[in-house]
């Protein structure tokens, strides 16, 4: 059975090609990935977002349960609104999925997980929220459309009534507050400025149009992969998964090791693996001649064997670029070789950011 | 559904083939292989002067999908290629039968010409996929 978004129609209306996405009909592109790709480097771009999948976790043990639940400490979190990444592991130090939790009082969060892994992590969160004294609440009534580009916020805000335009006013990045219909959030996966919001699915066709009319460009999966390659964020499933230590997905910097009594699930294994530091890590890798680095293919370094996780060709750069995990060794400014179509071919290692804003990084 | 012009042959590779009557041939990938393939990246052409024989790989068409491999659907010498594909690869997928051509080869035995799909061939190609 294939699942539909809200939006369903008004990709077709656009002349988007839909292909199957873990069990969603979703588009593709609406004609050239690339342009879409563009669009939201240099003007503002919109994605459907509905299928990703919406978690309130409410009830006077929810900190409790989050700070043990994921590796980041929701602790953390003071001001209301405000977003945190982070991943949730299995006993074993497993990526089960990425998240971001949002807060808004010691009682009340929200969860966005991905959509691939709906079922395993509402299993999980479930069992796991046995323990404590916590409520569970898929919000599967919201769709969500992802607003990104240099000109998001500005095209948005023709969109919003006097509330809303207050509520957004000075927001920082990495927040959220709910306005009206709109539950606006300034993250995103594009290493662009925008918003995500999140609005009940009745309300959202007209949305999607009123940001169409406002020269929002639709972009599909096939952008939203580039931007976020370029953007050197992980895609759940390629870049790391169960079998993969946070570690060794460029996602240290997510575990919060303070206090040293917090006791998240996988910390045991976790913490062993940081003490012996073997673990492999994700690192960068920029191919400036022509060909384009994929998924799979093996990397050759003087420390050993190790494959690429994800690869593309990146429309900012102009050629192609990858993340690949790698031995520990490895270093920033290392030149590493991989094997393409039977040939070994240089490659440079930085680290795994491409572009931001636009502009490139490395 | 994609357009198959009809004074055209095809491979079932999903090359195209143009009768230039003169012993040569032009030879492109079709508009529904562009369509499968994606936004185009990089196009690698054979050398002019290199002599190919028909099912040899001789180019890569490589898009933001995949990397495909576009067989010679004849026998023959390359004598031109699309030297405006280094730049412009994306002209493949905008004008698949015209700017985005590949390669010129100079037929060794016309009579290969009729072993190739007329539209009708390919177009039963193309849905049987």
């Amino acid at each position: 059975m294939t699942n539909k978004t809200v939006l369903h129609a008004k990709h077709l209306e656009a002349g988007a090609k839909m292909v199957d996405f873990h069990g969603w009909e979703m588009p593709i592109n609406y004609g050239s990935q690339i342009e879409e790709h563009h669009a939201v480097r240099t003007d503002a771009g919109m994605f459907d977002v509905s299928h990703m999948t919406i978690v309130d976790i409410q009830g006077e043990d929810a900190k409790p349960f989050l700070r043990r639940l994921v590796i980041n400490d929701v602790a953390k979190l003071q001001d209301a609104g405000k977003a945190l990444y982070t991943g949730m592991c299995n006993e074993q130090g497993g990526v089960i999925d990425d998240l971001i939790v949002y807060f808004y009082t010691d009682t009340e969060y929200r969860l966005v997980v991905n959509s691939a892994t709906r079922e395993k992590d509402l299993a999980w969160i479930n069992k796991q929220a046995a323990d404590f004294q916590v409520t569970v609440t898929e919000r599967p009534e919201f769709a969500m459309i992802a607003v990104q580009g240099p000109q998001a916020k500005a095209k948005v805000a023709t969109l919003l009534d006097a509330e809303q335009t207050a509520a957004v006013d000075g927001m920082k990045p990495f927040f959220s507050v709910q306005a009206g219909d709109l539950f606006i959030a300034t993250t995103g996966y594009t290493g662009e400025n925008g918003y995500e919001i999140a609005l009940p699915e009745a309300k959202a066709a007209d949305f999607w149009q009123q940001l169409l009319d406002a020269g929002v460009k639709p972009a599909g999966l096939g952008a939203r992969d580039t931007l976020r390659l370029e953007a050197g964020m992980n895609l759940y499933g390629l870049d790391m998964d169960e079998s993969v230590s946070p570690l060794a997905a460029n996602m240290a910097w997510t575990i919060s090791w303070e206090p040293e009594d917090r006791n998240f699930i996988g910390r045991e294994v976790l913490a062993e693996q940081r003490a012996a530091g073997d673990q492999p890590k994700l690192v960068g890798l920029v191919l400036t001649e022509k060909g384009v680095l994929r998924s799979g293919l093996k990397v050759v370094t003087e420390h050993g064997e190790g494959t690429i996780t994800s690869g593309t060709f990146s429309p900012t750069l102009g050629h192609s670029i990858a993340m690949a995990r790698v031995p520990r060794a490895v270093q920033p400014g290392d030149t590493v070789q991989v094997e393409m179509r039977k040939k070994l071919v240089d490659v440079e290692v930085i680290k795994p950011s491409f572009v931001r804003n636009g502009k490139k990084v490395f | 559904m994609s357009n198959i012009p009809s004074e055209l042959k095809y491979a079932s590779s999903h090359e195209w083939v143009r009768n230039e009557g003169d012993g040569t041939v032009t030879v492109g990938i079709t508009e529904h292989a562009q369509e499968l393939l994606g936004d185009m990246v990089f196009v690698e052409l054979p050398e002019v002067g290199d002599q190919v024989s028909t099912g040899d790989d001789v180019a890569v068409a490589e898009s933001v999908k995949a990397a495909s491999d576009i067989y010679a659907p004849v026998s023959g010498e390359i004598v031109e290629v699309n030297e405006d594909l280094e730049d412009s690869p994306e002209l493949v997928n905008s004008d698949a039968f015209g700017d985005g051509w590949m390669f010129r080869i100079k037929l060794d035995d016309a009579g290969e010409l009729d072993a190739l799909l007329d539209a009708e061939g390919y177009q039963n190609v193309v849905d049987e996929e």
